[in-house]
C-alpha cells in the first residue's frame, strides 16, 4: 500500500513546529500504524536528510498506554477499542493521505515531534488516586467478601491505560473520564472507602490546578477510549464530588 | 573467587525467619539520612521503592518511559501465583515450593524459592488491601485458575490484566510515596552507567532522555529492577525500550552475571508474519486451561491449509492430533511452557505447522464453548481474543487460534545472594533482572510472584541489614573521581557512536543480530550451532561497529542513539549467551542442546557435572569471560527426573 502522510515536526518544547509531508511505498494491510512509522523512519535514516521522527511507544499491545497519536481528526485512529499500536493498515485504504499529530492539551505540552509531556495524569494520582497502605500488617485477602458485580465494575473502571486519549478528545481538555475512572475504581471497592471522600477532593483539585477542563457532557472521551471506559464514571464523580462537599470535614 | 550466596542455617522452612530475628536494622531517625536508588518501575521496582520509601529511606527511582506506569510488567496477562490453598485442592508452601524447583528443572536455590514460596500468600493480601480488583466467584472470595507445571488452582487473576492491575497497585504506593516526600521520581531517565568507589556501588550516571545530559545521582545502596533480556533476539513479547543495558552496565563493573542461556520461549504468541514486524504478542498461558493444541493428522491436510485450500474447521476431529494430550496426559495441554515450545517446533519441523508459513499450531476453543458457553469464555478471555482478533483479523471464537512459540522470558541475569546482592557490595538486584528463582525454566504467574516478593518482601529487610552499618558514611555525595571517570566513559560511548557515519541503521543490525540468535541459539542448540553462531555475531558486532549510522546530536531527545548505545551491549550480551550455551554440555529447561535428549525427545540433564549455577565475570570488551560455579546443594527436595506424562 501507498501513503502520503502529514505529520507533525517539531524540534522541541520551544520551538515552532509544522506538517511535513513524507510519500511512503510498500505497506502490508498486516502491518500497524507504528510499524508503518517504523518504516518511514528508517527511510529517513537512509536517506540521511531528516530527523526519525520521534514518538513514544513501548508494549505495542495496548496495555501500557504509551503510544497515542492524533490520526486523521481521531485519538487512535480510525478503529474502535484500541490504542495506535493496535491499529493496523487494514483499517485505511491504498494511496490514503493521513494526518498524524502529537495530543492537543495545555496540560500535556509538546516534547518532540509526536512526544507529549502527560506527567500531569502523574500528578493527579500521586494527589490521591491510591488507598493508603504500608507494605505488611494487612489483613488476609478473603476477609472482605465483595460481590462478584461490585468487584468486576471496579475492573472495570479500573482498565484505564492512561494514554491520554480522554484528553485529547475532547474539546475542552478535559480529565474527568480519566480522574472518574480512577475514583470509581478505588471508591467501589470496601478498601477504598476509608479515604474516599478526601481522595474526590484532592484529585480534583489537582486536576484544575493542572490546566484540564471541565466536562460538558460532549461523551468524546468515551467514543475514543481504547479501553471503552464508560462515561458512567464521570457521573459518579460528579456525584462524589458534591458528595464530599457536605462530607465530613478533612479538621474535624 | 568462591561465590558465597550467604543462606541462612536451621532447617529451610525456618531460614527466613531466623534471618529476619537476627538481622542488623537501621533505627527510623537514621532511615532518612541514607539514600537509596531504584533503577526501573515495574513491579519489583516499584514495590521495593514504595516499601523502603514508606520505611523512611530517601530513595530516588528512575524509569525511562514517561510514567513509571508504563513499564512492562503491565503486560503480564495470565496471572499470579500463591499458596492461599483457598480452593482446598491440597496446596502449600511446600508443594509451590516443589512445583516451582522442578519447573525449573533442579537448577535453582532451594533457600531462595522456599522464601518466595513462604511470603507468596502475603503478597495477595498486600494487593488486595491496595485495591487490586482480582477475579471473585458468586460469594464474593477469590477465585483461582490454573497454570502450567501445577495441578493445584494456586493463580490469582484480574481478567487477562492480572500484571496492569498489580502494576497499578504498586504504581499507586509509589505514587502514595512520592507525594509524601519519601520518594524522587526520575521519569524519562535512562541508566547509563554504574559507579564504584572501592569496590562498592556508590551511584549511577543517568542520561535525561529529553535533553540529553547525563546526571550524576549519588547513594549508600542501588538497587537494579531493569527487567529482563529478551530483545537480544529482537523479536520477542518484550516491550520495546526492555533492554539489558542497566544490568549490564552493573556487569562491566563487576557483578557476575548468571546463566545467561536460560532464556524462555513461549508456546503461545501469534506468529510472525512479515519482515516489518517489530514485536511478537503473548497470547495468555491461561488460553491452555480451556483451548487445546492440536495439529493435523496427516501432512496433505497440513499442506492443504498451508496453501490456503482447507481451514481447520475442514479438519474432522479424528484427523486433528492434539499432541500434548497424547504425549503427555498426567498434564495435557498444561505442561510447562518449555516443554510445549518444543513440541510446537517438533510439529512443526516434522512438516504438520499450519499457517501460511507453516510455523503455527492451532490453539482450539470449540470444545470449550460448548462445554461453558460463549460468554463463559468471553468473560475469561474477552480482552485477549479481541487482542488477537485485532491483529490477525481472525474471529478466535469461530476459527482455531494460531500460534507459535517466541521469546519471552529471561531466568539468567545479575548474580545475587540470599539477601539479593550481587557481587558488588552495595548493588542489588530484583524481578527478572537477577537470576535466582526460576532455575533453568519459570513457570507461569510466577514472574509477577518473584517481582513483587523481592520489592514487597525481601529487599525491605535485606537493604537494612546492609545499611546498618553505613550512618557512619555520612551523606552521599557525588563528588570524586569515580563520578567523574563513568561520566566521561559515557560521554566517550555516545560520542564513538555519532562519529561512525556508517550506512546502515540501528535496526537493521539489530535485526540480523535477533535472527542469528534464533537461528543458532533458539529453542534447539547444538555444538555446531552455537560455534556458528558465535562467528556469525562477532563479525556482525565488527560491521556494526564500523558502519552503523546515528543520526542526530547527543543533546537532544534522539531514540536512535538511545538504541544504538542499548545494541552495543545487547552483541556482548550475545556472545555472553552464546558462551554459556555451549559450557553447559546438557539440557535442562528453557536450554535444549540436541546431543542431549532422551530417545522421546525430552531433556536430559547431566547432574553430576552441570548442578552449578554458572556466573560470568566480565575481563573487558573483546576479552573472553571467566566462569565461576556455584554448587547447588539439594538437602530437602529429592531430585527426580522432570516428568509430566
Amino acid at each position: 500500500m501507498h501513503f502520503t502522510l502529514h505529520i507533525w515536526r517539531q524540534e522541541n518544547a520551544h520551538a515552532k513546529g509544522h506538517f511535513e509531508k513524507y510519500e511512503i511505498d510498500n505497506i502490508s494491510p498486516d502491518c500497524s500504524f507504528l510499524e508503518m512509522l517504523d518504516q518511514l523512519n528508517e527511510q529517513l535514516v537512509g536517506d540521511k536528510i531528516a530527523h526519525p521522527v520521534c514518538f513514544d511507544n513501548d508494549c505495542r499491545e495496548g496495555i501500557c498506554g504509551m503510544c497515542g497519536l492524533y490520526i486523521n481528526g481521531r485519538p487512535h485512529g480510525n478503529d474502535d477499542g484500541v490504542t495506535t499500536c493496535q491499529l493496523h493498515m487494514r483499517k485505511f485504504t491504498d494511496g490514503d493521505e493521513i494526518w498524524i499529530e502529537p495530543w492537543r492539551a495545555k496540560a500535556f505540552p509538546v516534547v518532540r515531534d509526536l512526544v507529549v509531556d502527560r506527567s500531569a495524569f502523574d500528578k493527579i494520582i500521586q494527589a490521591g488516586g491510591y488507598i493508603s497502605v504500608t507494605t505488611g500488617g494487612v489483613p488476609d485477602a478473603n476477609t472482605i467478601p465483595i460481590p462478584k458485580y461490585v468487584a468486576d465494575q471496579a475492573m472495570d473502571a479500573a482498565e484505564c491505560i492512561g494514554c491520554g486519549a480522554c484528553v485529547a478528545a475532547c474539546k475542552n481538555a478535559s480529565a474527568m473520564l480519566f480522574v472518574g475512572a480512577k475514583v470509581s475504581h478505588l471508591g467501589l471497592l470496601p478498601q477504598g472507602q476509608v479515604e474516599h471522600l478526601d481522595r474526590v477532593r484532592n484529585m480534583i483539585v489537582k486536576m484544575d490546578e493542572l490546566g484540564f477542563g471541565g466536562c460538558t457532557n460532549t461523551y468524546a472521551c468515551e467514543a475514543e477510549c481504547p479501553k471503552q471506559i464508560k462515561r458512567q464514571n464521570i457521573a459518579r464523580l460528579n456525584r462524589e464530588w458534591i458528595g464530599q462537599m457536605f462530607g465530613r470535614d478533612r479538621k474535624n | 573467587m568462591i561465590l558465597d550466596s550467604h543462606i541462612p542455617e536451621g532447617p529451610l522452612a525456618e531460614k527466613w525467619t531466623r534471618y529476619k530475628n537476627s538481622q542488623r536494622l537501621v533505627n527510623p531517625a537514621n532511615k532518612r539520612k541514607l539514600n537509596i536508588i531504584v533503577v526501573g518501575t515495574g513491579l519489583a521496582g516499584a514495590s521495593a521503592a514504595a516499601s523502603l520509601g514508606a520505611l523512611g529511606f530517601n530513595v530516588d527511582i528512575f524509569c525511562l518511559q514517561d510514567s513509571p506506569r508504563r513499564a512492562h510488567s503491565i503486560a503480564a496477562q495470565g496471572g499470579i501465583n500463591a499458596a492461599k490453598n483457598y480452593q482446598n485442592d491440597g496446596d502449600s508452601v511446600e508443594r509451590l515450593f516443589k512445583d516451582t524447583i522442578k519447573g525449573g528443572d533442579y537448577r535453582a536455590r532451594e533457600a531462595n524459592v522456599y522464601r518466595l514460596a513462604e511470603v507468596s500468600g502475603d503478597i495477595i493480601d498486600q494487593c488486595v488491601a491496595q485495591g487490586v480488583p482480582f477475579a471473585r466467584d458468586y460469594g464474593g472470595l477469590l477465585d483461582n485458575r490454573s497454570f502450567g507445571g501445577a495441578q493445584v488452582s494456586r493463580t490469582f487473576y484480574a481478567r487477562g490484566q492480572t500484571g496492569q492491575q498489580l502494576l497499578l497497585g504498586a504504581y499507586g504506593a509509589l505514587s502514595r510515596e512520592i507525594n509524601r516526600g519519601s520518594v524522587k521520581l526520575h521519569s524519562r531517565h535512562e541508566m547509563m552507567e554504574l559507579v564504584v568507589e572501592e569496590g562498592v556501588a556508590k551511584g549511577i550516571i543517568a542520561r535525561d532522555l529529553v535533553t540529553g545530559e547525563l546526571e550524576r545521582y549519588a547513594a549508600h545502596a542501588v538497587v537494579v529492577a531493569s527487567g529482563g533480556y529478551g530483545n537480544v533476539y529482537y523479536l520477542s513479547t518484550n516491550a520495546m525500550n526492555s533492554n539489558v543495558s542497566a544490568a549490564w552496565a552493573c556487569h562491566r563493573k563487576g557483578a557476575f552475571f548468571a546463566n545467561p542461556c536460560y532464556v524462555q520461549i513461549h508456546p503461545t504468541c501469534i506468529p510472525v508474519h512479515g519482515d516489518y514486524q517489530s514485536k511478537l504478542t503473548l497470547m495468555s498461558e491461561s488460553l491452555r486451561n480451556d483451548g487445546r493444541i492440536w495439529v493435523p493428522k496427516k501432512k496433505e491436510d497440513a499442506e492443504a491449509i498451508r496453501k490456503g485450500e482447507k481451514g481447520p474447521l475442514d479438519i474432522a476431529e479424528q484427523d486433528r492430533d492434539y499432541y500434548l494430550e497424547r504425549r503427555y496426559p498426567a498434564f495435557g495441554n498444561l505442561v510447562p511452557r518449555d516443554v510445549a515450545s518444543r513440541a510446537a517446533k517438533e510439529r512443526c519441523d516434522a512438516g504438520y505447522g499450519v499457517g501460511t508459513t507453516g510455523l503455527a499450531v492451532f490453539l482450539d476453543f470449540a470444545s470449550a464453548i460448548e462445554r461453558l458457553g460463549r460468554d463463559v469464555i468471553e468473560q475469561r478471555y474477552g480482552n485477549l481474543f479481541q487482542m488477537y482478533q485485532k491483529i490477525t483479523d481472525q474471529n478466535p471464537y469461530e476459527v482455531p487460534m494460531m500460534i507459535y512459540p517466541a521469546v519471552h522470558y529471561t531466568m539468567g541475569g545479575l548474580w545475587v545472594d540470599y539477601e539479593l546482592q550481587t557481587t558488588i557490595p552495595g548493588l542489588f538486584a530484583a524481578g527478572e533482572a537477577n537470576f535466582s528463582d526460576h532455575g533453568a525454566n519459570r513457570l507461569g504467574a510466577s514472574a509477577l510472584m518473584q517481582g513483587l516478593a523481592d520489592g514487597y518482601f525481601v529487599l525491605p529487610y535485606t537493604l537494612q541489614n546492609y545499611l546498618a552499618d553505613k550512618i557512619y558514611e555520612g551523606a552521599a555525595t557525588t563528588e570524586g573521581e569515580a563520578f567523574e571517570k563513568a561520566e566521561q566513559a559515557v560521554r566517550d560511548r555516545i560520542a564513538k557512536l555519532l562519529n561512525i557515519n556508517g550506512r546502515h541503521s540501528v535496526d537493521h543490525y539489530h535485526k540480523a543480530l535477533g535472527r542469528i540468535m534464533w537461528e543458532y541459539c533458539g529453542m534447539a542448540r547444538s555444538k555446531e550451532s552455537l560455534a556458528k553462531a558465535a562467528e556469525e555475531v562477532e563479525k556482525l558486532k565488527q560491521e556494526f561497529r564500523s558502519d552503523v549510522y546515528v543520526p542526530g546530536k547527543a543533546e537532544e531527545m534522539n531514540p536512535e542513539l538511545e538504541k544504538a548505545c542499548r545494541l552495543t551491549d545487547y552483541f556482548e550480551l550475545a556472545q555472553l549467551i552464546i558462551a554459556d550455551a555451549t559450557q553447559r554440555e546438557e539440557s535442562c529447561g528453557g536450554h535444549f542442546r540436541i546431543e542431549h535428549q532422551t530417545e522421546d525427545g525430552e531433556t536430559q540433564r547431566d547432574d553430576e557435572n552441570f548442578m552449578f549455577v554458572g556466573a560470568w565475570e566480565y575481563h573487558g570488551a573483546d576479552t573472553p569471560e571467566e566462569l565461576h560455579k556455584e554448587q547447588l546443594n539439594y538437602e530437602h527436595i529429592q531430585i527426580v527426573k522432570r516428568n509430566y506424562k
